[in-house]
């Protein structure tokens, strides 16, 4: 059937105008997002300083980096702290869900208490935590108040034992949000299959471990990858609660990505370590996100 | 459907129960406790905190610490208070979520509704954006903002904040528009619906509960930001730098209430937010919008 030349047009416009209307926002992010990608990466593979410069060192801006004590350090801690972070959120979160689904009463008044931290900026939840395990008028000196005077918690001043802090902060903020994921999809598991079990002789401890849990697997992934990729951001909670200290004993790549391109003007170094972070960000979620987008094309 | 109605069939003993309501409130207190510390902390006079017991009530309750933090406290070098970073959030924050909010529902819709070849590796593009760590960017942010004439302006602090954020709101509203009939957009456009016409009529009206969800994860994350603010700020700084300043002044006395008034001052809007908004949380969570 031959169509009119007008509407012919009209159909050709609508075709058109959806791409038209997207391109904005992907031109934005071609830019904005792949295009200072591309630029940092090629910047690490410069002798840049203060500012950029177009002299190429090929890796010798890598080869330093690893060479930095600092560097090592921040590896170290991230390592330590987005194992803990991730494993206590998760444990802290599967906990507080499964309980919360006992028919609990008071859960509506509960769930908002070990949600809200998740509402607050890392710089609060720093400021907070940073005075409360202040040796001086924080815990240590309560418990000197209420009479146990050998009690010491001076973690927060230790080389040692900072980073730990840092992990206490963040599970805090952030494990009634995992939560709430786990109890979202607890609550999306049908019944009937929890009461054939049962049924059939199930403990409770068998019920969970053997069907919720296996069920939970899409809640369980989904809380890996936003917590891994908030462990290896995390950026403003380090500079709050210790600011990279006592010493540099809780550098972190985020902090000594920013101090070594902005104060130390080793942009070269800087862009480098930038270029690691986002490496290991991407080996978690190119994979993640490319399952979950073929999994909804099928 | 409501959360409460559909608990687990699991059954427990009395005992069991006890033990499961002891950790529940266990950790309510442990959650509660620095909001506690800061709270009562915050309308004390500072004799009582570096003199006295940090979980005490206060003997002399004041708001002086309020005053202070809100309209004289020293941040960096002026007595101003945090009342201009406060406003300068509000001029950041409302611009920033209204516009990334818009193009998300707008991208979410075409996405879904109007597939065309290599839409998903669009839409992964964008999705993958929300997770870089932005230290990538920093740099190359940095110059180009000052070429556009936008360093150290609210501005230059929307635009940054709508660029990263286009991610999350695209995938919000794609999620959710992927769930809605595609036949009825169908049969809109062979009723002579357009493009536009739909997206009015059709898809707007029902998108109330994640236009919420966006709403709030938007403003939460872009109040709270401290990277973008603290790298790009310049003297037009937000909240969040403002009261980092505030508490890591090593010079004068540490006014520890005046911090803990601070920190509340800049925790208060998105506490507003999430105690009004907050149940739209948990059903943006049952949605699957967190899922890809």
């Amino acid at each position: 059937m031959a169509a009119l030349p007008e509407a012919d047009f009209r159909t050709k416009l609508q075709d058109w105008l959806p791409k038209l209307v997207l391109a904005p926002s992907v031109a934005v992010t071609l830019f904005f997002v792949y295009g200072f990608i591309l630029f940092t990466v090629v910047l690490s593979f410069t002798s840049s300083k203060m500012l950029p410069s177009w002299d190429f060192v090929g890796f010798s801006n890598y080869v330093r980096l690893f060479s930095l004590p600092h560097w090592h350090v921040a590896l170290k801690n991230i390592a330590i702290f987005a194992t803990l972070y991730i494993v206590i959120c998760t444990a802290i979160g599967l906990m507080l869900a499964i309980f919360l689904d006992q028919k609990i009463r008071g859960e509506g008044v509960l769930r908002p208490i070990y949600l809200y931290p998740m509402a607050l900026s890392f710089i609060v939840t720093g400021t907070a935590w940073k005075w409360f395990l202040d040796p001086g008028i924080g815990l240590e000196n309560v418990m000197h108040q209420w009479g146990w005077e050998s009690f010491s918690f001076t973690w927060i001043k230790s080389n040692t034992m900072a980073i730990y802090t840092i992990v206490l902060a963040a599970v805090w903020q952030s494990s009634g949000f995992v939560m709430a994921m786990f109890l979202a999809g607890l609550r999306g598991i049908d019944n009937e299959v929890l009461k054939a079990a049962q049924i059939d002789g199930a403990s409770n401890w068998q019920l969970y471990r053997r069907i919720v849990i296996p069920l939970l697997r899409p809640a369980f992934l989904s809380a890996f990858v936003i917590l891994a990729h908030l462990a290896i951001k995390s950026y403003d909670l380090v500079i709050a609660l210790t600011g990279g200290g006592p010493g540099r004993a809780t550098e972190m790549p985020a902090t000594f990505m920013y101090s070594y391109t902005f104060t130390r003007k080793e942009m070269g170094v800087g862009a480098s370590s930038a270029v690691i972070m986002l490496m290991t960000i991407a080996a978690i979620m190119v994979p993640y996100l490319y399952s979950e987008l073929k999994e909804k094309k099928e | 459907m409501s959360v409460a109605a559909q608990d687990t069939a699991v059954s427990t003993g009395r005992i069991t129960r006890a033990f499961i309501y002891l950790i529940l409130l266990l950790f309510a207190l442990f959650y509660l406790l620095p909001l506690y510390v800061m709270g009562v902390n915050s309308v004390k006079p500072l004799s009582e905190i570096t003199g006295g017991n940090m979980m005490a009530l206060p003997k002399e309750w004041t708001l002086d610490p309020w005053r202070s933090a809100w309209s004289t406290a020293q941040i960096g070098v002026n007595p101003t208070g945090l009342k201009p970073y406060f406003l300068t959030s509000i001029l950041m924050v409302v611009p920033a979520v209204a516009i990334s909010t818009m193009l998300g529902a707008i991208n979410g819709y075409i996405l879904t509704k109007w597939r065309f070849k290599g839409d998903t590796i669009i839409f992964g593009l964008m999705l993958f954006s929300c997770f870089i760590p932005f230290q990538i960017v920093l740099i190359p942010m940095a110059r180009v903002l000052g070429m556009l004439g936008m360093a150290g302006s609210i501005q230059g602090l929307i635009l940054v904040h709508v660029v990263y954020g286009l991610g999350f709101s695209t995938l919000y509203f794609r999620n959710y528009y992927a769930a809605f009939p595609t036949e009825l957009v169908r049969a809109a456009q062979i009723d002579g619906a357009g493009f536009f016409r739909i997206f009015w009529r059709i898809m707007l009206p029902v998108s109330g509960p994640i236009a919420v969800v966006c709403v709030i994860w938007q403003f939460t994350n872009i109040w709270n930001d401290f990277l973008f603010g603290a790298s790009f700020g310049g003297t037009t700084q937000p909240m969040t730098v403002a009261l980092n300043n505030l508490v890591q002044s090593s010079t004068g006395v540490k006014e520890y209430n005046v911090h803990f008034a601070a920190a509340i001052l800049a925790a208060i809007p998105t506490l507003i937010v999430y105690i009004v908004a907050g149940r739209y949380f948990v059903r943006g969570l049952m949605a699957g919008s967190v899922k890809g």
